[in-house]
């Protein structure tokens, strides 16, 4: 299908170059990565820019790297590349997990990680895991540099914090200074391809804290603090976990769409907090299902 | 709008064409240079009947522009078929297990099978499910899909 919109193409070889297109168009220009969201929108009207700007030949966008107790996500690398980093399934393996469910091979090869959170939609798969590893978007103007902490990314459904004349730059995290056993457990309607109709992501921690995130159970993807603090300093069992899971729904908001309707989130959202938890708590102590294996459909 | 004076190479020779800055890579392989592997199923990147490789990856056609291509190098099962070490095995078993039927989405799943295998020529059930879970079939119900694959990795 042809896309009916007409804009200008540019590929902009320095970044300067192009913070000035952007600067200049704003809302008008849209940033080009992966493609396999916005050409989409191209196709179906959702985005009508004056000026399509491929960011691939910015050098400061790329790469994956791990060093010195950081991961840094360059805005161009893919769900592929983070698959096949062996620095980001051995320190940040809940992030591996969910980079494993996203669509398909051939998407994974194209789309990237900023681009997900650019996106912004509340089924994001990377968000919940970037929520619980605390990741920071580290993003560029001409004004200069700054970094969004990923809690105050998402503002909305399809909604975030970046300017209409910046540009993401990378998305950073440490690794959790603490040993850690994790969890993203996605519900979908079948396995392979398919969006999220809910999804948790967990962390486990050796001293009885654990971190929680959530996405596609409210209209913008995040932590869930009321869930953490009803099982901080305990260890899991079946009073906590009911404390847990009557705390996620105070602070979940489900819908009912295409992929599944509200009561059908609710109560799978319990089951999968509670699977997620069991699983983490399991790979903690080197047990439980291998990372990669475990999913809901 | 402006158009863009490209150049890649497609199947092992260098081609050149001017293309609009809303042209897609699929219509234009499709339209322009007579490549027609590659088909237009559900044009948004569910299907993965548009599959191509693309720098050695699979890719959805249907979501590039054809600007993007400038520089790349491109396979389609035209050209996969006589460049790549698996591409050749898997049609051969998929015809000897009538693994498609209409054929619309052979060539992708037949791409993504050579993809996988080259990355993983031990591949197993599960990681072959997986690899072609992005590509949609309407008539085999799959078995015979991952079975030929199965074979072609067992060297069968």
């Amino acid at each position: 299908m042809p896309i009916a919109t007409e804009f200008e193409y540019v590929k902009p070889k320095d970044m300067d170059e192009a913070l000035h297109v952007f600067s200049l168009y704003r809302e008008k220009a849209r940033a080009l990565a992966g493609g396999t969201d916005l050409v989409v929108h191209l196709k179906e009207g959702l985005a009508r820019p004056e000026v399509v700007v491929d960011i691939k030949a910015l050098p400061e966008l790329a790469g994956l790297e791990f060093k010195g107790g950081t991961l840094r996500i360059g805005a161009l690398a893919t769900f592929t590349d983070l698959i096949e980093s062996a620095a980001v399934k051995a320190s940040f393996p809940v992030l591996w997990e969910a980079a494993l469910t996203v669509a398909s091979t051939g998407v994974r090869n194209r789309a990237t990680v900023a681009g997900n959170i650019c996106s912004a939609v509340p089924s994001a798969d990377s968000a919940p895991a970037l929520a619980v590893y605390e990741a920071v978007v580290l993003v560029r103007g001409l004004q200069g540099a700054r970094s969004v902490p990923i809690g105050e990314w998402f503002t909305g459904p399809k909604k975030t914090a970046l300017q209409p004349d910046e540009l993401v730059v990378a998305v950073e995290m440490k690794a959790p200074p603490k040993k850690h056993g994790g969890c993203y457990m996605k519900l979908s309607r079948y396995e392979g391809e398919d969006l999220a109709q809910g999804g948790i992501a967990a962390l486990a921690f050796a001293d009885n804290t654990y971190r929680i995130a959530a996405c596609a159970l409210g209209p913008k993807p995040g932590r869930c603090p009321a869930a953490e603090a009803a099982l901080t300093g305990a260890k899991l069992g079946p009073k906590v976990l009911e404390a847990a899971k009557a705390a996620l729904l105070g602070e979940i908001s489900p819908i009912t769409d295409i992929r599944s309707s509200k009561e059908y989130r609710v109560h799978m959202a319990q089951v999968m907090l509670e699977r997620a938890l069991q699983s983490a708590v399991a790979r903690l102590f080197g047990k439980g299902p291998k990372y990669g294996s475990e999913n809901i459909c | 709008m402006k158009n863009h004076n490209i150049s890649f190479r497609l199947n092992g020779e260098k081609v050149a064409i001017s293309v609009e800055p809303n042209d897609v890579l699929l219509d234009v392989l499709r339209g322009k240079l007579g490549i027609k592997s590659p088909k237009v199923g559900c044009d948004r990147g569910d299907c993965g009947t548009c599959t191509i490789l693309m720098n050695g990856r699979t890719v959805r056609s249907c979501l590039a522009l054809a600007a993007e291509a400038d520089g790349a190098e491109i396979v389609t099962l035209e050209g996969a078929n006589t460049t790549r070490k698996w591409t050749q095995k898997l049609q051969k078993k998929f015809h000897e297990k009538n693994a498609f039927q209409c054929g619309f989405c052979a060539p992708g799943v037949i791409l993504s099978a050579t993809e996988l295998l080259e990355k993983n020529p031990k591949a197993s059930t599960h990681d072959i499910k997986e690899a072609i879970a992005g590509n949609l079939c309407r008539c085999t119900g799959y078995e015979p899909i991952v079975e030929a694959i199965e074979e072609t990795v067992k060297g069968k």
